[in-house]
């Protein structure tokens, strides 16, 4: 029987060798951190705190700005020292306030609910958002807005990725081994939220322990599944998980999941899920993997939010050789950042560190017409012609042939004879396109 | 047979012919050989710069709507002067505006860079990778998207990756001005001589460190003090003229201790200030060797 897929994708090594046995080590709260006031989609965090407040881990310091929003919490207790700009995990400068700790590691008082399950879904959705949970898989969409679908767009399933598809990163994957009691308990939570009757576990047919142990887990659970997924990239995009597990098209255009009735959230929410729920924790750490050929003792930590990746990457070891290019995410959708002074964010899945020749990149030559871009798509786009029109700007066209349904998973890119950065490109027409409709 | 042909043919032939000239005569639409004489003056680079579509909509806006003559950059003084023998109006001269960049980092090899950008040739792209691979947000990042965008070919990259407006060349459509994402290249009347060749709004410190070629306005304020006729301000760390105001006399460019502002003559000022020092000193040393 051939595994559940999509159509299109690509097959990159996957490269999870390095840190795939590490498992999970916890990381004492740094001396300093930066925590950004947009780790996520929708608007920027407010900050409630002054410079020389003292505050306690898990304490709120900024309030959602909007309800398309999230809050942000304190990582480690002491004091704030400064409120301004300060580099991004994307690779901008942003707002963010600095902590500077006292080495106390003083928490808020956490509460232990065990009969939760009993809690109003009201309640559920207070608390997850009170927590500031966002997604984790990479977007960062607010968890309590994504668990509110109006009332006109019922929900049946919700989807636990668990795939990981992008190479080098196996945080998820230590966490489906280490925490699967927590993850099944958060996707219970999310199924009473928004009534679904079915559970779906999607994991990528590389990762068979995980697997196995799922399977364990859900075998007196009727409406629970566990999925076995074709290994193939991007499995783990939202619509094509979508399809692969339930065989519905996620409409392109600005479709959403939940216009085929569908949740999807990442694994890693889960556990932060549960977490608000019972122990009212905000989401103030997560597991990040350190990885690539020259970190000398790639690691998947559980960190601080705000940590640098400088820290991170003193807790690895450093690196065997001189870095080429550094990585925020993975390698296929991540941003490319010119510091380690970078403080990780709630999305951050990892930081990858690469040596001049892996960083090398070849000039772009002429397109060949070869049509392999096409081929690979995974949302049936012709992002050749995408690209051809945005080189000559003709922005109405670009537009047309589907610039904005792009969600950038690189596998054009990665299979471009004439190695022409197709993304780079795409996102000129995404920036010009959203820049013309502002209009 | 075949006179059955051409009998057909020729009659079907004189046919249309007839339809045709009675069409040509019936619906004739009257166009003003004013347009046409215009279009031909205008130089037809199609550039937009007059903000009409190309030259023969520019040339319809003059004859039927009496939109002002002196709008092409381009055509300059010549073609404004034939428009207005055609319309039989007096000629305003336009004031010719050419490019000017301001910014002068020091070219490719020069600037001080975060990071080695290695994607698209593009401007646009650059700046969207961390604010661009520049130490200094606000200078030039040499993807070329002013010099690709000319379609005079006034702007050349030298040697060291620097780009020059050739004054000449330059017809002021301001192609390159939409085409710069930071916002460097200004339209200024090739009459002002002097200019501030930089955008950085960073505090003085900041921005000396992060200039490539150490010439980052600082913010000292000096040129604010010394020009004569009030058209220099501050603005957030950065100054400006106003070249409403300014009379090219330079005493700006001399002043300023990071040699921010550009004046071709400063060198030319210097060394006759140097000779004319010369002078003195020779005619003092000459009086001085006369009383004894």
């Amino acid at each position: 029987m051939s595994l559940k897929s999509f159509h299109g994708g690509i097959h990159p090594p996957d490269f999870k060798q390095y840190s795939k046995d590490a498992s999970i080590e916890v990381m004492s709260p740094p001396a300093k951190v930066v925590i950004p006031l947009s780790q996520h989609i929708g608007a920027p965090a407010k900050p409630i705190v002054k410079i020389g407040d003292e505050v306690l881990v898990g304490q709120k310091i900024a309030e959602a700005g909007g309800f398309v929003s999230i809050s942000m919490h304190a990582s480690i207790s002491g004091k704030i020292t400064k409120i301004g700009k300060f580099n991004h995990p994307a690779g901008m400068m942003s707002n963010a306030i600095e902590i500077t700790g006292d080495g106390e590691d003083k928490w808020i008082e956490l509460v232990d609910e065990k009969d939760y399950t009993q809690l109003s879904v009201d309640e559920i959705k207070k608390r997850i958002a009170d927590a500031g949970v966002c997604g984790m898989g990479g977007a960062g969409f607010p968890t309590h807005v994504k668990l509110s679908p109006p009332a006109e767009k019922p929900i049946d399933t919700v989807i636990l990725n668990g795939v990981e598809c992008e190479p080098y990163l196996t945080a998820d994957y230590r966490v489906m081994l280490e925490n699967s009691a927590e993850i099944l308990a958060g996707l219970k939570i999310f199924m009473k939220t928004v009534s679904a009757k079915n559970g779906v576990i999607g994991i990528e047919a590389n990762k068979p322990d995980a697997i196995k142990i799922f399977k364990q887990l859900v075998k007196n659970e009727a409406n629970i599944s566990v999925v076995n997924l074709k290994l193939k990239y991007p499995q783990g995009a939202e619509k094509q998980l979508i399809y692969a597990a339930t065989k519905r098209k996620v409409p392109n255009k600005g479709g959403l999941p939940m216009d085929v009735k569908v949740v999807v959230q990442n694994v890693g929410t889960a556990i932060a899920v549960y977490e608000a729920v019972r122990y009212k924790k905000p989401l103030v750490e997560r597991v990040i993997t350190v990885s690539g050929k020259i970190v000398k003792s790639p690691k998947n930590l559980k960190a601080r939010v705000g940590t640098f990746y400088s820290e991170l990457l003193e807790k690895c070891d450093g690196t065997t050789a001189e870095i080429g290019k550094v990585i925020s995410g993975g390698p296929m959708m991540g941003f490319a950042v010119s510091s380690l002074e970078i403080p990780m964010a709630k999305t951050s899945s990892g930081v990858l560190l690469f040596d001049e020749k892996e960083a090398h990149n070849d000039a772009e030559s002429v397109c060949l017409r070869c049509g392999r871009c096409v081929d690979v798509c995974p949302l049936d786009l012709v992002p050749s012609l995408i690209v051809h029109n945005v080189r000559y700007e003709d922005w109405e066209t670009a537009e047309k042939y589907g610039t904005m349904d792009c969600m950038k998973c690189g596998s054009c890119v990665y299979v471009c004879p004439s190695h022409i950065k197709l993304i780079q490109w795409i996102d000129i027409g995404k920036m010009k396109i959203n820049e013309l409709r502002r209009k | 047979m075949l006179i059955y042909s051409i009998i057909i043919l020729g009659s079907l032939g004189l046919l249309y012919g007839l339809g045709l000239a009675f069409a040509s005569k019936k619906f004739h639409v009257h166009v003003d050989p004013k347009i046409e004489q215009i279009n031909e003056a205008l130089p037809s680079a199609n550039c937009s710069a007059c903000a009409f579509p190309g030259c023969s909509a520019y040339a319809e806006a003059i004859v039927v709507k009496g939109v002002d003559i002196n709008l092409c950059a381009p055509g300059g003084d010549d073609a404004i002067q034939q428009i207005a023998g055609i319309m039989g109006l007096e000629a305003t001269s336009a004031n010719k505006k050419v490019a000017v960049i301001h910014c002068q980092s020091g070219g490719k090899d020069n600037t001080f860079y975060r990071y080695d950008y290695q994607g698209i040739q593009s401007c646009k792209a650059a700046i969207a990778l961390s604010d661009g691979p520049n130490l200094c947000k606000y200078g030039c990042v040499y993807q070329y998207d002013c010099v690709r965008s000319c379609k005079f070919d006034a702007m050349s990259v030298d040697d060291n990756g620097m780009i020059h407006v050739d004054k000449e060349k330059c017809t002021g459509c301001g192609a390159c001005v939409v085409a710069c994402p930071r916002d460097l290249i200004e339209l200024v009347s090739d009459k002002k001589r002097v200019h501030i060749l930089c955008t950085s709004h960073d505090k003085g410190a900041e921005s000396r460190k992060s200039c490539g070629n150490k010439t980052a306005c600082i913010a000292c304020t000096l040129c604010v003090k010394k020009c004569p006729k009030d058209a220099i301000y501050m603005d957030n760390n950065l100054a400006i003229i106003d070249y409403d105001k300014c009379v090219n006399c330079g005493i700006c460019a001399d002043v300023c201790p990071t040699s921010a502002i550009f004046d071709p003559l400063k060198e030319v000022r210097a060394q006759r200030k140097a000779a004319a020092a010369k002078k003195k000193a020779e005619a003092a040393k000459k009086l001085e060797a006369q009383k004894e």
